[in-house]
């Protein structure tokens, strides 16, 4: 039985050692070290929480690096475009012009050539009437020297004139 | 483990004798002398004392002599208070007189002749063994405390050891049980886990200044019970003691039953509380002293590799059954303390 009596002493003793213990840990030991790892927590918490900004605000960095060099390159792709189509245009303007001008000048060498040619040929007429008068009429002195053949000539004409 | 010094002093003169016999000189009679008392040894050992007994010592004469630490029997009887060493009682062979009061130590029990009725506040082995561990308690707790004074937050030495003990307390015993109040009853919840921890390890100390039955005597755990009784019924929020007193969902005609039943429910769990941590620990002790004691018994040294291999597994459990009982009394504490502050979803 005394081992399961509950003695008066041991119970005031127990109380006391307990409840001094409870109060000197309560202040020398639990708030130091629950208030240490709290703080400890939330600091950890606190440098999380901060990677993970830092994370997202270098994959948003990143993202409009991109988006950046994304726009540049098609800028510069876009710039290209432009300088080849331009060149095309600049190419084919010069050789239309060119061509123009070439078919201008064809075109006004062919009507000097003519021209030329007409005047050539006109000179060429003249040239060949005076001689053959020329010649017609030193053929024709030669030729009407006597009166006979003079005769005989203009006889021949007229009846030519009657023909007409 | 409350191995005493007195066991393995008998134990290491049984072993001497024996050796002495192969040497050739008969001193068999020496040990039928006295005849060895198991229950009595063990339960003196389990139980309390007015002093610490260290060991014993036969002098040339054949006439035994205690070794003890004399420790103060403090008397409150009839008004008067009484002080004196327990040396004085000589073992409890002598009376001790103060003014007309006359004290006699009678088995452990300190009786006054003129048929007063002496209230005993002594230290007693187990205060003795108490205030060593509230010196030890102490003494680890303040020095890992002051590691985080000065804003420092990193654990460091002897506090990287026992941060993760006191956050077991914290995350896997106060907060799941109470929940969001679960501060509150921190400090008591860790104290008390400490607290029973540690003196459930000084009495596994098979020698002085351990080996006190402390934490398996009924009077130290009817206290701590107490303690977790007080907090969990002056903390019951209404929800609590409607659900004693007006059990949602029960016939009131069914009051007269239920109202008893529910209070012996309050009652049942600080008992089964008391019960628990005094059975096991005594339970151990008890059991590593049979152990112990079985060489005594068969008077054979033969039966002391035996004895020697179960108590060394013995030990091994009851370290291990005194964290075990640490964290049950206070995971149940923080339990019944969690079932009176919970706030309850209306039925």
């Amino acid at each position: 039985m005394d081992l399961i009596t509950p003695q008066i002493g041991l119970i005031f003793w127990t109380t006391l050692s307990f409840l001094i213990l409870m109060f000197l840990l309560k202040k020398f030991a639990w708030s130091p070290i629950l208030g240490a790892v709290e703080t400890r927590e939330s600091s950890i918490k606190d440098a999380l929480e901060a990677a993970e900004n830092a994370r997202n605000e270098m994959a948003t960095l990143k993202a409009d690096n991109d988006r950046v060099l994304k726009e540049a390159r098609a800028e510069r792709d876009e710039m290209l475009k432009e300088a080849r189509d331009m060149k095309a245009t600049i190419v084919s303007e010069a050789k239309n012009s060119a061509k123009e001008e070439a078919d201008k000048l064809i075109a006004s060498a062919k009507s000097v050539i003519e021209n030329e040619k007409a005047a050539a040929i006109s000179e060429l007429k003249s040239s060949v009437g005076a001689l053959s008068v020329e010649i017609a009429e030193k053929v024709l002195k030669a030729e009407l020297k006597d009166a006979d053949k003079q005769n005989a000539y203009i006889s021949e004409m007229l009846k030519d004139v009657k023909l007409n | 483990m409350k191995t005493t010094l007195k066991s393995i002093v008998i134990f290491a003169a049984l072993l001497a004798t024996s050796v002495s016999l192969f040497a050739g000189s008969g001193s068999a009679e020496q040990g039928d002398e006295k005849e060895f008392d198991a229950v009595k040894v063990i339960m003196h050992h389990i139980a309390d004392a007015h002093e610490f007994h260290i060991l014993d010592y036969v002098d040339d004469q054949g006439v035994e002599h205690p070794v003890s630490l004399p420790l103060p029997v403090i008397l409150l009887t009839d008004g008067h208070l009484d002080v004196f060493m327990s040396s004085a009682f000589d073992h409890g062979h002598a009376d001790v007189v103060r003014g007309n009061r006359t004290y006699r130590l009678d088995h452990g029990h300190i009786t006054e002749l003129s048929g007063l009725h002496p209230i005993d506040f002594s230290i007693t082995k187990n205060v003795f063994s108490m205030f060593l561990s509230l010196i030890i308690i102490l003494s680890i707790f303040i020095s890992v405390g002051r590691t985080y004074r000065k804003g420092n937050v990193i654990p460091r030495g002897l506090a990287s050891f026992m941060e993760p003990l006191v956050l077991f307390v914290r995350d896997d015993i106060a907060i799941p049980n109470i929940g969001k109040k679960a501060d509150k009853f921190l400090p008591y919840l860790l104290t008390v886990f400490f607290f029973i921890w540690i003196n459930n390890l000084i009495g596994l100390v098979p020698f002085f200044p351990g080996s006190a039955n402390l934490t398996g005597n009924i009077s130290f755990t009817v206290t701590l019970a107490l303690i977790t009784f007080l907090i969990t019924n002056l903390n019951g929020n209404k929800d609590y003691w409607k659900h004693i007193f007006a059990t949602p969902g029960v016939p009131v005609w069914l009051a007269p039953i239920m109202i008893p039943v529910e209070v012996m429910g309050i009652l049942a769990k600080p008992i089964a509380l008391l019960i628990r941590l005094f059975a096991n620990i005594t339970a151990g002790h008890i059991i590593i002293l049979s152990l112990i004691s079985l060489i005594f018994i068969f008077k054979s040294v033969a039966i002391a590799p035996v004895s020697v291999g179960f108590v060394l597994f013995m030990n091994v459990l009851e370290l291990l059954v005194a964290a075990i009982q640490a964290y049950i009394f206070t995971l149940l504490s923080a339990l019944f303390i969690g079932m009176a502050v919970e706030e309850h979803d209306h039925h």
